[in-house]
């Protein structure tokens, strides 16, 4: 239950997060990937207030303890390879961003403040999303649940 | 510059991290959202539920939100429907291919400095801006 609970208020606090730090308006991701006159930096903010917390942390937590407070292990990536997955998968999903002014969370948050437009999004990043991983499929054996995931 | 909110968007950075900490203290999970997201699609057993809420959560957030602060989740640019499909298109397998997004590559990932995820940053950073360039300035607004 608590599992369940807190991982509810996360992602509410990540919500806020977005629409507070101005990630849920297209027109400021835009505005920050273009260098003109008008150019918007406040992305940069973003990520800098998100990494100030998020690095120290990480490193503290993973130090310190064992395991996570209410899980048996951690869940974290290990790979350090790069491969063309990577560099493909990283770049498209930046013309998409580029394009739509929405990633992921914003797009996921903006579905819930009734925006046609994040809706059109979202539904085709949730159906390709599905049929990716429908694609992409183990066939005979099953994975293990944290490969090969970096976010 | 007239639209440059460094304040607000720090502080939101800030409680950007803090839920992703927390993810991590409590779940011992990476909050990247796309690989939440895609976690639910092909799920595993007892897997499954923490991604919902969160994502929930953060459903929710918007739906509350947008009556607090209706500016917050506007959409602003113009952008036909088939634009939009092919942008959400794009995210989707992309993100899946390159196991990651903003969150997942670009504040965690950094924030645990991994090589993989410095490297997917500059890349959909890199990527986002020539389309943008493109859009804005090549083809000149509405696509």
């Amino acid at each position: 239950m608590k599992l369940k609970v807190g991982a509810f208020l996360g992602g509410a606090l990540f919500g806020i997060g977005l629409a507070l730090s101005g990630m849920t308006q297209p027109s400021k991701i835009v505005g920050f990937f273009d260098f003109g006159p008008a150019w918007d930096p406040s992305l940069a903010f973003v990520m800098l207030g998100a990494l100030l917390v998020y690095a120290p942390l990480y490193r503290w937590v993973v130090r310190k303890l064992d395991r996570p407070l209410w899980a048996p292990q951690f869940s974290l990536p290990t790979r350090t390879d790069l491969d063309w997955r990577l560099l493909t998968g990283a770049s498209l999903f930046g013309v998409g961003w580029g394009l739509g002014g929405y990633c992921p969370g914003p797009a996921l948050t903006s579905i819930g403040a009734g925006s046609r437009q994040a809706l059109l999004f979202g539904a085709a990043m949730v159906v390709s999303m599905a049929l990716y991983r429908w694609v992409t499929r183990p066939r005979a054996t099953r994975t293990e649940p944290n490969a090969v995931v970096d976010g | 510059m007239d639209s440059f909110t460094p304040v607000a968007s720090l502080i939101g950075g800030i409680l950007i991290g803090i839920a992703g900490a927390g993810l991590l203290l409590f779940h011992g999970r990476i909050a990247g959202i796309s690989g939440i997201a895609g976690g639910v699609i092909r799920a595993e057993r007892g897997d499954v539920s923490w991604r919902i809420m969160f994502l929930a959560g953060l459903v929710a957030t918007g739906m509350i939100g947008t009556l607090v602060a209706p500016d917050a989740y506007a959409f602003t640019i113009e952008r036909s429907t088939s634009a939009l499909i092919v942008a959400g298109a794009l995210v989707g397998i992309g993100t899946q291919l390159g196991s990651g997004c903003t969150s997942g590559h670009g504040v965690c990932g950094i924030g645990r400095l991994s090589r993989r995820s410095f490297v997917a940053t500059v890349a959909f950073m890199a990527a986002a801006a020539m389309t943008v360039f493109v859009v804005n300035h090549i083809v000149r607004g509405s696509v």
